[in-house]
């Protein structure tokens, strides 16, 4: 008998999880180890973690991590890549830490096209610090800086960063996707394979948005979670293709 | 190579290039913008790295970026930038990457002006970023010194793994003079920490975090002991015209340079005073302080500030007989020899009559 889902060669054996249980970091933690795997990228991998929840994401990463100051992940990103190309080089970013403290840092990375990879979990709270309000937390959303649900008047609105950065000539690659569902969670590792594969080409900036669940902050079970995710998410985050540049890029090189 | 015309600013980049720095990220500021300017025009003609970063926060973790893999890397700035770089000197100092900052000192607080000043002192010199840490500090006094020390500065931060300040002010940065440069440097230390990519060897990473209290508290001994190193075998000063000095000045950069002038002047009026420059401001001189302290019993510090470097000399010659006087000017005010030889004057007939 053959063993269909083998453990993947780039993800540490025997630890044990801090994630909570139902929460998508693990999952897209796994989609980003299968395919280094797959893609022959773990030997010269170098993924930036962020200060959020994903902080200790070197405890489970067995190729070259370094951690980043909150928010400024494509910074070091840049600062590495830029050093040796010959990494290829990750940014792995939380919503507040890519929308919020670190918004010119992820605008000008993009903007200047780095040839380098961002995964972006959008989970609509600050999960590391106890659920607070983040840029991308929905209208009317309860968090525990918005208690009485996130208002326009005094919070502003849903931040769309990926959109944004969508519209540049430097961003080759955006996709939004969600891990709420096993469809989603292979249209996610198809977004992060054809990202991975932007920076192979030496096409430019690439970032995937991953709706993600934070059953602790939301203060709900793991199914509910992504049922909000589905429901009530993806009405403010529509997942889809958001721009893809590639093949003009390789017109453009050619 | 021959004697070449330079200012300190076009110096301190072209001294980079050649200890090796293959990575300059910078955010233009004045005074320091000839600096970032001369990187732009020869960086990438030896295959190095140039980039006009959106801040002075990205530029610094950028050079922790390119710091993580080995790189030779640098960034400058002057005082608002280089208090918008402190996350990432912290972060420098807890990670042990090598990497050299310039601050070419103006007036402040706040914007304050572009004249030189040296009212950053205390940001240098006691870490400046949060947590418990130092940053090493080398303070050069002409063009000649900008281009040694900068070379010395690469050489530190490998050597210790700790970023390095080469601090100077804005006349530091526009004066020209003469410099002779050393030729460039081939042969770089190796690296076995960097982040190159596991290859075939197992995994590794840089963490910032430590969780634990015990271990963080090992980590933080561990960059006192380093400092310790530093301060028995880099310690860096000079002594001028101290021989048979009853009288010393203290000061360090620009204005250990007017201070030479006015010591000169005041010579030649009978005056036997003498000049203790601090070349490294952390460490700081102290034991050489202490051992002037034998010969001298009256210390003039003189700062173009209200009074920094004031505290460490006094911190040095705490429990000796011995009478320490300030003259500071801040704010941007460059004063003159003459100036300060009337100050000398002053302070030497009321004290030594
Ligand atoms: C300069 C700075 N400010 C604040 C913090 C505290 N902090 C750590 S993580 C975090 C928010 C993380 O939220 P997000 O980026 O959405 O990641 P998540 O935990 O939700 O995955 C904050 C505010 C910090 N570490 N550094
Ligand atoms: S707090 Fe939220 S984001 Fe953080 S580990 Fe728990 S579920 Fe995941
Ligand atoms: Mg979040």
């Amino acid at each position: 008998m053959e063993l269909l889902n083998k453990w993947p060669i780039y993800y540490k054996k025997d630890v044990i999880s801090h994630y909570c249980p139902g929460c998508g970091h693990g999952i897209v933690h796994r989609i980003v180890a299968e395919l280094l795997e797959e893609m022959d990228l773990g030997k010269q991998a170098y993924l930036v973690c962020p200060a959020g929840c994903a902080v200790l994401a070197y405890n489970y990463f067995d190729f070259d991590v370094i951690e980043s100051a909150h928010g400024r992940g494509t910074a070091i990103a840049t600062g590495a890549k830029r050093a040796n190309p010959k990494l290829f080089v990750i940014s792995y970013q939380g919503d507040g830490d890519l929308s919020a403290i670190g918004t010119a840092e992820t605008i000008h990375s993009a903007n200047r096209g780095e040839n380098i990879c961002v995964v972006f979990i959008n989970n609509a709270v600050y999960g590391m610090t106890g659920g607070q309000m983040a840029p991308t937390s929905l209208i009317g959303q309860s968090t525990m800086t918005s208690p009485a649900g996130r208002s326009p008047d005094v919070d502003g609105y849903p931040l769309h960063i990926t959109d944004i950065v969508a519209t540049f000539p430097g961003v080759t690659y955006a996709e939004r996707v969600s891990v709420s569902s096993p469809a989603g969670i292979k249209k996610t590792k198809n977004a992060i394979r054809n990202a991975f594969q932007t920076q192979v080409e030496g096409l430019g900036y690439s970032i995937v948005e991953v709706l993600s669940p934070c059953p602790t902050n939301w203060k709900m079970t793991p199914a509910k979670s992504c049922k909000w995710i589905d429901e009530e998410m993806v009405k403010e985050y529509k997942p889809g293709l958001l721009t893809d540049k590639r093949e003009e890029k390789r017109k453009e090189r050619a | 190579m021959n004697k070449v015309f330079m200012s300190g600013n076009h110096c301190i980049a072209e001294a980079a290039i050649r200890a090796g720095c293959r990575c300059y990220f910078g955010y233009p500021i004045t005074p320091q913008n000839e600096l970032g300017e001369y990187m732009a025009a020869n960086m990438r003609k030896v295959g190095g790295v140039f980039l006009q970063s959106e801040s002075e926060t990205a530029a610094i973790n950028m050079v922790i970026g390119a710091a993580s893999t080995g790189m030779r890397v640098m960034t400058s700035s002057s005082s608002p930038g280089v208090s918008l770089k402190q996350e990432g000197l912290s972060f420098l100092a807890g990670f042990e990457f090598p990497a050299v900052i310039v601050n070419m000192m103006r007036g402040g607080p706040g914007l304050g002006n572009i004249a030189p000043a040296q009212g950053d002192y205390f940001q240098s010199t006691r870490g400046g970023g949060h947590g418990d840490y130092r940053t090493p500090v080398l303070a050069p006094a002409s063009v000649q010194e900008l281009a040694d020390l900068t070379v010395k500065a690469f050489a530190l931060a490998d050597a210790y793994r700790t970023p390095i300040l080469l601090l100077g002010d804005g006349m530091m940065g526009q004066m020209k003079e003469p410099v002779v440069f050393p030729e460039p440097i081939t042969d770089l230390p190796e690296k076995p920490w960097a982040l190159k990519g596991r290859g075939d060897g197992p995994s590794r990473y840089q963490a910032s975090l430590i969780l634990d209290g015990l271990e963080m508290e090992r980590h933080n001994w561990k960059l006192v002991r380093k400092y310790k190193e530093m301060a028995e075998k880099e310690t860096l000063c000079e002594l001028y015209m101290m021989d048979d000095a009853d009288f010393a000045v203290v000061a360090y950069g620009t204005t250990a340079r007017i201070a030479k002038g006015a010591i000169k002047r005041a010579r030649k009026d009978g005056l036997k005073v003498g000049l203790v420059r601090p070349i490294t401001l952390f460490p700081f001189p102290d034991k050489i302080l202490q051992k002037v302290a034998y010969q001298v019993k009256n210390f003039l510090v003189f700062e173009m500030s209200t009074g920094q470097m004031l505290e460490d000399v006094k911190l040095a010659l705490g429990g000796k007989q011995v009478e320490i006087a300030f003259h500071g000017r801040p704010g941007g005010v460059i004063p003159t020899p003459i100036e300060f030889s009337r100050v000398i004057h002053r302070y030497y007939r009321r004290i030594l009559k």
